[in-house]
């Protein structure tokens, strides 16, 4: 949708953001007790109780979990009492905003609250994403999510579009961060292959962790902060599952839904990309047509921090963050869900005028 | 600014059978949704964006299955949402995708739940033990009889109501031709005389493990106006969530669901719904849940629900039907069923229920619920726009 779509709608903003440190093991935690922290901290930027929030709506993955309803038990951490109007996206919890923007912009509610979370640390990562592959053709062959991943940085490096020590670049900027909540940070050795091209330095770091973002309409959003993140276009779009269909040197769906978001009609200054593996990176830089005057993943981005299912709302929470603080005046927010980028959000937020 | 009126202008659904063993979980989903559009007059190229539905993901056992599913239903270059909210998940989809109509964000959007349970086992699926947490026994039917019991004792029913209930249903279903169960032979001694399955719910009160899809798709008022058949139109639709276990709950009548069909009534200006609903399609998996949600929904008054059952109100030619399709107790695509409750209200405003149709029925309610006895959604469709 484009933002003169949106222009007679309602104005949504991100006014609140919190998120857990992310951790290679949460062991003692169980995800409910991972979560609240995280829903205390958002809830009380703002001075909203669970009570006064219009809409709730949530983002994770039951094959993390390994339990068939894991979100139910998040629910009750939430204290849905009395019943709140909520709902659930079984995927990152950029959707599950996506669902709560639609439902704010219709008027029912001027206030949501949206979490995700997610542990990995419970299974082999890898093998449990092999799991959303086509379950007769491919899923079979256990293809793992390193091994596409390298498909694809193979792909870019044939087309001459990055190189290795290009990619080695992406990483050490994406660790040379000051975000305490970044899983990994500082100086983080290259490594070996993991699967060729990619080096340990090129792969997300595994870990448990869990986001939450207050969205507010109109008067509500200024009430609630100062400096508001207006959600000026919000698009997500899918591309074929089939990778042998797919170009994956370019991302259309990023682009697609940029565009829709109105991403290209004035210049950004920041954008968060959910971009785990290095080459990724390339592909959504060219896709969203950001240079260097773009400021790319000043929080580290997934290479940092990459908590399944909650990565992606973080992104958007990241950017709101920067705008709250004003330190960002137009920034994109960008989630990905799928095999090698195949779907694709795009978020454009604004600050008011300083 | 107002919202967007939105129209329920195709339906489409699978035959519920045991086990489509001669389609793909892709080869499903796009049977019903092409049904749907077919029903619509439209091609895969008028949709804006798809909205889908289904129970856990251990059902089929594929992660995320929507991923896979973007070329089968048409989604490649489009907004594709996937929504999971348990048991309501087929009535809490049709809502997420009737926002994007009321908000104008789309024009028409395609809706679809599915569930293919013969790839898997639902009941053990759903009872992975986990440590440090409430067990849910054996399946759903282990969880919910002691709720069933305590309505039994609380109201006074009669024994008998639960196999009145699954009689009625599977006499339903024999109009339905996409019902699952088509028992032709069965009579009331037998539903009385079917094994003990979870005391007091019977073999013949429960609903059947099933393959299968539903779609509909919704528009806003421009798209309705160019629809070949009459569109069913959303005069109100809610979701209301509480925790599954707190001290306080009322298991049998649960405040979400009192608080989901408020909201409802609240928005479609429904006073009195016994007297403004001419038919209920609800979620009754096991017999028993039909009175309770006659109670829950506002139907009748509390430990009266029984007895619109009992003196035959809720039967096809009742004064409230409910559950013409047949209901979950004759199909339980689980995913779906929701969405299939949905549907059936669309299809009897539409006059495009068939066999299975009431007459003159004008405001009809879908109604879906999920987890433990947690998660509701609810629309409430009619014949005529929206008055405001």
């Amino acid at each position: 949708m484009t933002s003169e779509d949106v222009s007679g709608l309602r104005d949504v903003a991100v006014v609140a953001f919190a998120q857990s440190d992310t951790l290679r093991t949460t062991e003692e935690q169980s995800e409910v007790e991972m979560l609240m922290p995280v829903l205390h901290d958002v809830l009380g930027q703002t001075g909203l109780r669970t009570a006064d929030i219009g809409f709730t709506c949530s983002g994770s993955c039951d094959y993390l979990a390994g339990r068939a309803f894991s979100f139910t038990l998040a629910l009750d951490g939430v204290g849905a009492w009395p019943p709140l109007s909520e709902s659930h996206v079984e995927t990152d919890g950029a959707w599950a905003l996506y669902e709560a923007w639609t439902k704010l912009l219709t008027g029912d509610a001027d206030t949501a609250l949206v979490y995700s979370y997610g542990k990995s640390s419970p299974g082999s990562l890898r093998d449990v994403l092999t799991r959303q592959l086509d379950p007769y053709y491919v899923a079979p062959l256990w293809p793992d999510s390193v091994a596409l991943a390298a498909l694809q940085a193979q792909a870019l490096i044939d087309a001459g579009e990055t190189d290795e020590p290009a990619l080695a670049g992406i990483a050490a900027r994406s660790r040379e961060i000051a975000n305490p909540r970044a899983q990994l940070r500082g100086s983080v050795p290259h490594g070996d292959y993991v699967v060729r091209p990619l080096r340990t330095g090129d792969c997300p770091p595994i870990g448990d962790g869990a986001a939450a973002v207050i969205l507010a309409a109109g008067d509500r959003a200024r009430e609630l902060c100062s400096r508001p993140a207006w959600i000026r276009g919000i698009d997500h779009r899918i591309e074929a599952h089939s990778l042998g269909v797919r170009d994956l040197t370019d991302s259309p769906s990023a682009r697609l839904a940029a565009e829709r978001a109105g991403a290209f009609e004035r210049p950004l200054d920041t954008a968060e990309l959910h971009a785990p593996f290095t080459a990724q990176e390339v592909v959504l830089r060219k896709a969203l047509r950001l240079d260097d005057s773009v400021r790319i993943n000043p929080s580290g981005g997934a290479l940092a921090a990459n908590p399944m299912m909650a990565a992606g709302l973080a992104r958007i929470g990241e950017a709101a963050a920067r705008i709250h603080r004003g330190e960002s005046d137009r920034a994109l927010a960008h989630a990905t869900s799928g095999p090698c980028l195949q779907q694709n959000l795009v978020a454009v937020l604004e600050g008011d005028p300083r | 600014m107002s919202k967007e009126p939105v129209a329920v202008v195709g339906i489409g659904q699978t035959k519920h059978v045991a086990a489509r063993r001669d389609v793909s979980i892709a080869g499903l989903v796009r049977e019903a949704a092409q049904r749907a559009l077919d029903d619509a007059e439209l091609t895969w190229a008028d949709i804006d964006a798809v909205v889908i539905g289904k129970a856990p993901d251990f059902f089929e056992g594929v992660m995320m299955p929507e991923l896979y599913l973007a070329d089968a239903l048409g989604a490649v270059g489009k907004p594709m949402l996937r929504v999971h909210t348990a048991g309501s998940v087929g009535g809490s989809t049709a809502l997420v995708a009737a926002n994007l109509v009321a908000a104008r964000v789309h024009g028409t959007v395609l809706t679809l739940a599915f569930e293919k349970q013969s790839e898997s086992n639902a009941m053990w699926g759903l009872s992975l033990p986990i440590p440090f947490q409430q067990p849910l026994l054996a399946g759903a039917g282990g969880f919910f009889a002691p709720h069933v019991r305590a309505y039994m004792r609380r109201s006074g029913a009669p024994d008998t109501v639960g196999s009145l209930v699954a009689y009625k249903d599977r006499r339903n279903a024999l109009k339905n031709a996409y019902a699952h169960l088509h028992e032709h032979d069965l009579t009331l001694a037998k539903v009385q005389a079917s094994p003990m399955l979870w005391d007091p719910i019977r073999y013949s009160e429960t609903c059947p493990s099933s393959d299968g899809a539903c779609a509909m798709v919704l528009t806003d008022r421009a798209g309705a106006a160019r629809a070949p058949r009459p569109p069913a139109w959303m005069l109100g639709g809610a979701m209301r969530s509480e925790p599954t276990l707190f001290a306080g709950k009322d298991f049998v009548s649960p405040r979400a669901g009192k608080d989901c069909a408020a909201d409802v009534y609240r928005q479609a200006g429904i006073a009195d719904p016994r007297r403004d609903i001419d038919a209920v399609e609800m979620y009754v998996p096991f017999s028993w849940y039909e009175p309770m949600w006659l109670e829950n929904l506002g139907f009748a008054d509390e430990g009266e629900g029984w007895k619109l059952t009992e003196s035959g109100v809720t039967e096809l030619d009742g004064d409230l039907p409910v559950n013409m399709s047949g209901g979950v107790l004759s199909t339980n695509p689980i995913g779906a069923s929701g969405m299939i409750r949905f549907a059936e209200a669309a299809l009897q405003v539409r006059g495009q229920a068939g066999d299975h149709q009431v007459d003159g029925a004008r405001r009809v309610l879908g109604h879906a619920y999920g987890g433990g006895s947690q998660f509701f959604s609810m629309w409430l469709v009619g014949s005529e726009p929206p008055a405001s």
